[in-house]
């Protein structure tokens, strides 16, 4: 294990050390849970200062895995860690959501330790899922994050916590557990369980039928159903999202930042490390498949997000539309689309993230999701109301915020593939624009009708505190896009050029890495 | 001609924590006889304890190759070692775990100990037996010893149905084993596995094997409790008392399904792997859909974790499907782990009394974490393991069976059994619900045991910990199965 390996290992490991240190300590008397809140502060705070560190020290042009650990482990197994310029994104993403998670659970009361353990541990088996090079590892991580979710959800939840809970469960567990199966065909098929190899593993695809039942590429595209059927429901697609708004809506509200800001991400993250590299073939026959799922989801969930009176609800609902960007753009197999698709998640984890959270700020005060509740808050509390307009302005995917730059890269990508896609997609960015300024208006504007809120306070400090980070980041990659393209982009490329290798796609949708991020940048710039 | 029988010579060292165990049981028989009172049923019952410990530390210290005894009827090779150290240790465990009960059901006598160290007895010949009578004998002894243990509460009803129903349906599966062993040895004019595979690898399976591997299955399917032979299980499960209970959901489980794959092995492999495939598969299959399926309506927790037993017993047949190395290793380690998750949960199934009464609902564990967080910590990771949850111990069971049946190509297997880890799922994490997320009901009696509090945690901690190199279990195993390696 290398110095620069260790590093990597410390901020993996970091959170569940605080958190089983929360475990021990117990939350009861007052004095206590004020500390277990400051220790869990302080644990992810540092875990971000580490990730940082570990950014600093990246090398954005070498497109191979850095801050590589392999040591071997259980049943021929290696223990092997790493980040590439896809993945480093989502670590800094994870550990700089996770302060402002807690910080938004300080007013929480019912077991305070176990509810700040149980997000700490989820850091640990979160940021496991974006470094693990092992894909029993990989799968560990992934699969082990539905535990403390669950108990997330299903204590510390709204009044069908338990129904959510479960639901959320199974139908993860449902998805995931078909892709172990594929991870042990893969295994035993190429001898290896390593992520870095299996990348450039060809798997065979000649055709064949299964109960009279014609595959186009043979086995890569059983194996590929079965990772899709796990990164589907993660991430969500529709027609698998159902349990999203569930969730959503029953979750604390800490626990649905951490669901929409991260969670949501290991589907699109799984998409792109698994799929596409190592079924190309598979993906290539199925895009076509996954763009009709995707302009099903933006427009469709779009619509459902119109009629929808509870706010999270609303939101969640959303963040399936937004997430369809995600899959489309990912399955073009053009530096566009998948660049694209990496800073739409990027960019939806501050802006989803930041809408729980002010959905949380006005629920803490009223204790209602309910749309008809409110109305007329800009009298009352014109902070919140300006930042609340700024994140609805980021979510429409008004330029000069990140929200824009994704979604613009996806359609472009789509366009170059499929114009009749790309020409449904932007449908759904008119509609996204219906939904979410409707929302702004008869929560925000108007005069104020419930006299419960003539007495509604502004934002305290805290919770200004926890915006302002999230707010400086989607107007800095709205206007600065390549500062986040360059890091990824050589990675990317470096995939796709594998990709139309395998495929024996026609060179003109390969642009060169500094192509597209100078053209996105100058789009970005508008 | 049998002309390959191995070692046709006593070689009594090869069996010698059977002989300790046989010859203890009965001086211990003779010590309760000659001190009939509360006093002298506590001393056999530690003795009991001691005996068993010590026949353990003689099952892992007796290393070596593989010997024969017996005249070649008997093996001790790393396979029946490895179950025997589990049988041993665990069957210990669950004696003094079941004291406190006994005690207070006013059932602590002294043929109790002695009938669990003669069943443990019967196991370990059952693991070791590399011949159809010795094989009929160690499960006879086994099976009447544990007969007699589900009637044990003379005075009910349930107790007493309880026993004679596994006495009936017993009684006809052992029929049906010696009905198709009488088969087996008319197809190839012997009872012992070495001589048996031989004849079978010389030529062309026949009906008449064909018939008696079917019946032999259908017995031996009947005592690990796999679908469609299942059916005494919840009752048996629910009428016996808590302790016998906890006892046949652990050591029996783990002596029957090593017995199986010493019959399917060393007896029908390797030559007959494809036509007992078939039948494994479908007990696989169905055991893991009518034990997850059935689980979910329960009410006493007892019978869930009847219905748990099958389910379970169901993922390990997968592994024993694929009929390779990899596929007896990963039986060993699913029974392993699955022993050592049983224990934990019974640990305190054992301690739930309210004014001295036992509870087995589902319902008396609502709210727990708020009464006992300990307990309910240590059962809330057992029960995410027992749904084979990742990094738990129950995931890396299923891990190396799943790859097992991955190896030998039985994709479709794998399909249902991904269906049914859903399904069960379901009801373990009703059970964590029910503990964690429900208001409080009444506690317990008491504090608990500290014995039961060491067995719990500690079978909890082993689930967490497995996942650093396995903690040796693993590589035990992998070694024991070397004698399966083509």
């Amino acid at each position: 294990m290398t110095s620069e390996g260790f590093l990597l290992n410390l901020i993996l490991w970091l959170p569940l050390f605080g958190g089983l240190v929360l475990l021990w300590m117990g939350g009861g008397r007052e004095a206590e849970r004020l500390a277990a809140r400051r220790w869990s502060l302080a644990i992810t705070v540092i875990t971000f200062l580490l990730s940082v560190v570990l950014f600093l020290g990246f090398d954005p042009t070498d497109t191979g895995f850095q801050f590589v650990t392999d040591v071997d482990w259980l049943g021929g197994l290696s223990y092997k860690l790493g980040v590439d310029g896809i993945s480093i994104l989502f670590v800094l993403l994870t550990t700089g959501i996770m302060p402002l998670v807690i910080l938004a659970s300080w007013d929480v009361d019912k077991r305070v330790a176990q509810y700040l353990a149980a997000f700490l541990i989820l850091e640990t088996l979160m940021i496991g899922v974006f470094v693990a090079l092992d894909l029993f590892l990989f799968y560990l991580f992934f699969e082990a994050g539905l535990i403390p979710m669950f108990i997330i959800i299903g204590v510390w939840g709204g009044g069908r916590r338990v129904y959510a809970s479960f639901k959320f469960f199974l139908y993860t567990l449902l998805g995931s557990i078909l892709m172990l199966i594929a991870m042990l065909w893969m295994a035993n098929y190429a001898g290896t369980t390593d992520i870095a190899f299996l990348l450039t593993h060809e798997f065979p695809s000649e055709p064949f039928e299964v109960l009279g039942i014609e595959l186009g590429a043979g086995v890569q595209t059983l194996l590929w159903f079965a990772f899709f059927a796990s990164f589907a429901v993660k991430m969500p697609m529709w027609p698998v999202h159902t349990w999203l708004p569930d969730a959503h809506v029953e979750a604390p509200t800490a626990g649905s930042v951490v669901l929409a800001a991260i969670l949501l991400k290991l589907g699109g993250y799984g998409f792109i490390r698994f799929n596409l590299p190592m079924f190309p073939i598979a993906s290539d026959q199925l895009a076509n498949f996954v763009f009709a799922l995707s302009v099903i989801a933006i427009v469709y969930t779009s619509l459902v997000a119109l009629m929808q009176e509870d706010i999270k609800k609303l939101i969640a609902y959303s963040s399936v539309a937004h997430m369809g960007f995600v899959t489309m753009g990912i399955f073009t197999a053009t530096q566009q689309g998948v660049d694209g698709a990496i800073y739409q998640m990027i960019s939806h984890g501050f802006i989803s993230g930041a809408l729980f959270l002010s959905v949380g700020v006005i629920y803490d005060r009223m204790h209602t999701r309910e749309i008809a509740a409110y109305g007329g808050l800009v009298t009352r509390m014109p902070i919140y109301a300006t930042v609340f307009l700024l994140f609805t302005m980021a979510n429409v995917g008004l330029p000069g915020t990140s929200g824009f730059v994704g979604e613009f890269m996806t359609m472009m990508g789509a366009f170059k593939v499929n114009t009749f896609i790309a020409f449904v997609a932007a449908t759904g960015v008119i509609l996204s624009a219906g939904y979410a300024l409707w929302l702004y208006r008869r929560v925000v504007f108007g005069t104020i009708t419930n006299p419960a809120l003539e007495t509604i306070e502004d934002m305290t400090t805290r919770e200004i505190v926890i915006m302002a980070p999230l707010i400086a980041a989607t107007l800095y990659f709205g206007i600065n896009a390549s500062a986040m393209l360059d890091v990824f982009s050589p990675a990317v490329a470096d995939l796709l050029e594998n990709y139309h290798a395998a495929v024996g796609a026609p060179e003109s949708l390969l642009i060169q890495p500094g192509d597209a991020a100078a053209s996105t940048a100058a789009s970005a710039a508008h | 001609m049998l002309t390959t029988s191995p070692t046709p010579v006593l070689n009594l060292a090869a069996a010698a924590p059977e002989l300790l165990l046989a010859i203890g049981a009965l001086a211990l028989l003779m010590v309760g006889v000659f001190r009939q009172n509360q006093a002298g049923a506590l001393l056999v019952h530690w003795l009991t304890v001691g005996l068993l410990t010590l026949a353990g530390i003689a099952a892992f210290l007796g290393g070596g190759d593989t010997q024969y005894a017996f005249g070649g009827v008997f093996v001790s090779d790393g396979v029946s070692r490895f179950a025997k150290v589990f049988i041993f240790f665990g069957t210990a465990i669950i004696l003094i775990l079941s004291r406190q009960y006994m005690q207070r059901a006013k059932l602590l006598i002294f043929e109790f100990p002695v009938l669990v160290a003669l069943a443990a007895l019967g196991m370990a010949m059952m693991v070791s037996s590399a011949d159809l009578i010795a094989l009929y004998m160690g499960l006879e002894l086994q099976s009447l010893s544990l007969y007699v243990l589900a009637s044990f509460r003379r005075d009910s009803v349930r107790s007493t149905e309880a026993g004679l129903k596994y006495f009936v349906l017993g009684a006809l599966s052992s029929g049906l084993l010696l009905f198709g062993a009488s088969f087996v040895y008319g197809a190839t004019v012997s009872t012992e596995f070495v001589v048996i595979a031989e004849r079978i690898a010389e030529g062309e399976p026949n009906v008449g094997l064909v018939i008696g591997l079917a019946f032999v299955l259908a017995g031996l399917a009947f005592k690990i409790s796999a679908a469609p032979f299942h059916m005494w299980t919840p009752d048996v499960y629910e009428g016996a008392p808590t302790p016998i209970t906890a006892f046949m959901a652990t050591a029996p489980k783990m002596a029957a399904a090593v017995l199986m794959v010493r019959v399917l092995y060393d007896g029908f492999g390797p030559t007959m792997v494809p036509e007992w495939q078939q039948i494994v598969s479908f007990l696989a299959a169905a055991s893991m859909l009518v034990g997850s399926i059935a689980a979910i309506g329960q009410t006493d927790i007892k019978r869930l974790m009847a219905y748990s037993s099958i389910g379970h017993m169901g993922f390990a047949l997968v592994g024993m499907a694929a009929g390779t190395e990899a596929g007896a290793t990963s039986v060993l380690v699913y029974l392993a782990i699955y022993m050592t998750m049983n224990l934990g949960v019974f640990a305190y199934i054992l301690t739930m009394r309210r004014n001295d009464v036992a509870m087995t609902k589902i319902s008396d564990l609502s709210g727990l974490w708020q009464r006992d967080g300990f307990s309910a910590l240590c059962l809330t990771v057992l029960m995410f393991s027992l749904a084979g949850i990742p990094p738990l111990a129950g995931f890396w069971a299923k891990w190396y069976t799943f790859g097992a049946a991955v190896e030998a190509g039985l994709i479709w297997l794998l399909v249902i059994a991904t269906v049914a880890a859903v399904i069960s799922a379901f009801y373990y994490l009703r059970l964590v619900k029910i503990m964690v997320f429900d208001e409080a009901a009444e506690g317990f009696d008491g504090p608990m045991g500290g014995e039961f509090r060491a067995v719990l945690g500690l079978s909890a901690a082993v689930m967490i910990l497995f996942v650093i190199g396995g903690l040796g279990v693993t590589e035990m195993a992998a070694d024991a199965a070397t004698i399966y390696a083509r």
